[in-house]
């Protein structure tokens, strides 16, 4: 059983065909190299729309944010070119520090947990048998409300005085704490209201353990091996390449956290109450170029989101390589 | 190949370097034949920030605008003023032809120049600036020069539950402001709490929002009278503060208060007036309005705000009308505006919303409209006693609000200014600083930024 070995070798021409000649197998290669120069052409036609589409709104905008980042730029009038000074500023702004800090911890915590919950719901979904249509539905659900909605919602759910989650937490004797306005407790909250929105982790990982052979249990059950054992040794390694993407795609989400701490801390939930613990970067990043109009200043920070987010998903795309399982490198 | 990817390339960059847009502030100079009732109109007329849903005071306003221009036509683009959105149109040039703004944001917006000076537009239309509210036509103006032409006054009132001040053998000159050991004392009598659960707020000192008129009553200021100097540190700035904080702390601390005050209906028939669950808090009046609708039997008792040496006073707001530079059409935004805030514009849809009201059943609660004769106006000859005392004297407080308002001068910074202080004011309720640290920090913090705002202006001006 070759679980959890995971690094991808290319395999090696003999490897693709045992029987054949060295010289077979070279022809072979290149055969199907030059059928894809034939069709690169038409491929490239019909993937235009998205070229470019991907060219106007994404590549030339970004491009463009690396251009105004070097910029005092106010968005009104014509931006001046000022180097570095942005990056340099960036350096030295306590807030974006603050504001990166509450990121990284929102991240640190939010993303464990939500794919964890993600992978127990999603086994819970894979022993449901004719229910798991109906429960898919349900989790799902919550992704189609709107972050905002989400942003209120958490107000009235965390209040800390007759909000439902106190109410629970009080059934058992523990007093809850003001969620929403206790700086200790806000991200916390913030956390547990993302895992609302765990709907379609829940789905991709569920279509992968549906793709986990049953004969692999079976033959961890022949070897004596508890749902513990099996769920580590079997379950997981098979899955590793699904628990990967879920992994990246939500730090990377985490990361770039803003409407629904922006809607209960700083924007329609409060007009004028606000809380730092709960202003992550991106928030920062938006409120200096729309209210205090320093598009040049806003465009240096997001870059530095960017290369951050870049590095983190670089990281964990390399510890991936001794964890993750592809069933094609098989 | 390469070639084909070249094209779509460049292609693509063509596209996109077309959105860029020219921006605002590069507009050509002004002249006085740019506001002429004769100029040349280009197009339509673009309003963003402005609706008329169900409110007979805009659409009778609208009306008489429309008529003004003849035969321009009036595109709205509804709800309030988008910063995002009105500065993605000026970036890809495609500027609005006026904008209704929160007066706060045209010192900021003009010293940019992202607005049009206005004084040649009311000179030529014949405009008296002297009926606008003080403070209303102080706060559009900026460095000298008008850019904004002001609309609506929004002020606060004393508002109180009068069956728990009578349980409480209190009265509402007890909670108006004149005496702050008198609030302190009637927030515990008022405040009631039962199993960690605060069943009656008694007093809500409203923070963050109204430090401001804290600090008026008690004597001082936040930002000198030209708006270059913060005096976020002063003594009366803390001191007002840390009363301010001391009430929420009386009543287990803003965090309980703050949730407490989340729950209730507050636009709806179970707010918290209707269901006793609040004693008394300061509040802006056009919330007179949606209790006399919602709820007019609740035990409302009306006072205005006092000073602490027994003046009323309260701390205004309201909108205003700003033409961008680069608006294709300055003289129709000119007449628009203009008429749209002229006496017999607010008469008319005074009248629109007595009548509406009487029809409904309902009591006409006043208009405040950021001009004084049109505000005597509707309060001699439309508003009409109800015979419900406390309602006809919530009116009465209303006026007496409106005629001794101040408000923030216009500055640079405004943005800046407004999240120093607020933000001071949110870590000492958060428990993370004391007031004095925190207005020092913001003191710090809001001189920077008007500083380097004012420095660029300066030297604008100079170069």
């Amino acid at each position: 059983m070759a679980v959890g070995t995971g690094r991808a070798v290319p395999p090696s021409a003999a490897e693709e065909d045992p029987v054949a000649p060295p010289g077979r197998a070279r022809r072979r290669r290149s055969r199907p190299e030059s059928v894809r120069r034939g069709d690169l052409r038409p491929a490239l036609l019909f993937l235009s729309p998205w070229i470019v589409g991907f060219l106007v709104f994404t590549a030339w905008p970004v491009g463009y944010t690396f251009y105004l980042s070097l910029t005092d730029y106010d968005v009104i009038n014509d931006p001046s070119f000022v180097g570095l000074d942005n990056y340099r500023a960036v350096a030295q702004d306590d807030d974006a520090r603050r504001a990166m800090a509450n990121t990284i911890f929102y991240t640190a915590f939010q993303v464990p947990l939500y794919v964890v919950v993600s992978l127990g719901l999603a086994m819970l979904l894979n022993q449901a048998g004719r229910a798991s249509g109906f429960f898919r539905t349900v989790f799902f659900l919550p992704n189609m409300t709107p972050p905002v909605a989400t942003g209120v919602l958490l107000l009235f759910l965390f209040n800390g005085q007759n909000g439902l989650v106190n109410d629970v937490l009080g059934w058992v004797g523990i007093d809850g704490p003001n969620w929403t306005s206790d700086p200790t407790w806000v991200k916390p909250g913030l956390i547990l209201m993302s895992l609302l929105s765990v709907g379609g982790s829940v789905i991709i990982l569920l279509a992968a353990l549906r793709n986990v052979p049953e004969e692999l249990y079976d033959a961890a059950r022949v070897d004596g091996a508890g749902f513990l054992r099996r769920t580590w040794s079997v379950t997981v390694p098979m899955i590793s390449g699904s628990l990967l993407f879920v992994f990246i795609v939500n730090t990377i989400a985490a990361l770039q956290s803003f409407t629904e701490a922006y809607t209960a801390f700083f924007g329609v939930g409060n007009t004028t109450y606000s809380n730092e613990a709960a202003e992550f970067y991106v928030i920062h990043v938006f409120r200096q170029a729309f209210e205090f109009l320093q598009m040049g200043y806003a465009s240096a920070l997001a870059w530095v989101l960017f290369v951050v987010i870049m590095g983190i998903t670089a990281v964990q795309l390399y510890v991936s390589k001794r964890l993750v399982f592809y069933q094609g490198d098989q | 190949m390469r070639r084909t990817a070249m094209l779509v390339a460049a292609g693509a960059l063509t596209v996109s370097g077309c959105a860029q847009g020219s921006g605002g502030g590069t507009a050509e100079p002004l002249s006085s034949d740019d506001f002429a009732e004769t100029a040349t109109a280009e197009g339509p007329l673009t309003v963003m920030g402005f609706g008329t849903a169900d409110d007979e005071i805009a659409q009778q306003r609208l009306q008489r605008a429309e008529e003004a221009l003849g035969d321009t036509e009036v595109q709205l683009i509804e709800g309030e003023l988008d910063m995002q959105q009105f500065l993605s149109s000026v970036a890809s040039g495609d500027v609005p032809g006026i904008i209704n703004a929160d007066r706060a944001q045209i010192g900021t917006l003009a010293s940019r120049g992202a607005v049009m000076p206005l004084t040649e537009c009311l000179s030529q239309r014949g405009v008296d600036t002297s009926v606008f509210v003080e403070s209303a036509l102080a706060q559009v103006t900026f460095d000298g020069q008008v850019y904004g032409i002001p609309e609506f006054n929004t002020v606060q009132l004393t508002m109180a539950n009068q069956e728990l001040l009578d349980e409480a053998g209190l009265t509402v000159e007890d909670v108006n402001g004149s005496s702050w050991e008198d609030v302190t004392a009637a927030t515990e009598q008022l405040f009631v709490e039962e199993g960690g659960r605060i069943e009656v707020i008694g007093y809500d000192s409203k923070l963050p929002e109204f430090l401001p008129l804290w600090v008026h009553a008690n004597g001082g200021s936040m930002i000198s009278d030209d708006g270059r100097t913060a005096t976020l540190d002063s003594p009366e700035v803390v001191e007002a503060l840390e009363w301010a904080v001391s009430i929420y702390d009386l009543q287990g601390g803003f965090g309980d208060v703050k949730a407490a005050r989340e729950i209730p209906d507050f636009f709806g028939d179970t707010n918290q007036f209707a269901t006793g669950v609040l004693g008394a808090m300061p509040m802006e009046q056009w919330y007179v309005n949606v209790l006399n609708e919602v709820s007019a039997d609740a035990p409302m008792a009306f006072d205005t705000v006092y000073s602490r040496q027994g003046e009323p006073i309260a701390f205004a707001n309201g909108a205003a009308w700003a033409i961008p530079v680069g608006s294709a059409n300055p003289a129709a935004a000119c007449t628009f505006a203009t008429t749209m805030v002229e006496t017999e514009s607010w008469m008319a849809a005074a009248e629109a919303r007595a009548t509406a009201r009487e029809e409904a059943g309902l009591q006409f609660t006043g208009l405040l409209t950021g001009n004084q004769e049109a505000d005597r106006q509707i309060q001699d000859e439309l508003v009409q006693p109800s015979g419900e005392e406390n309602w006809d004297h919530a009116v009465e407080v209303l006026y007496a609000a409106n005629d001794n308002t101040v408000a923030f001068p216009a500055n640079p910074a405004d943005a800046e200014f407004k999240q120093a202080w607020q933000d001071a004011v949110n870590r000492v309720l958060n428990g993370q600083q004391e007031p004095q640290e925190a207005m020092s920090q913001a003191q710090e913090e809001a001189q920077e930024a008007l500083d380097e705002r004012w420095a660029a202006w300066d030297e604008e001006q100079d170069g």
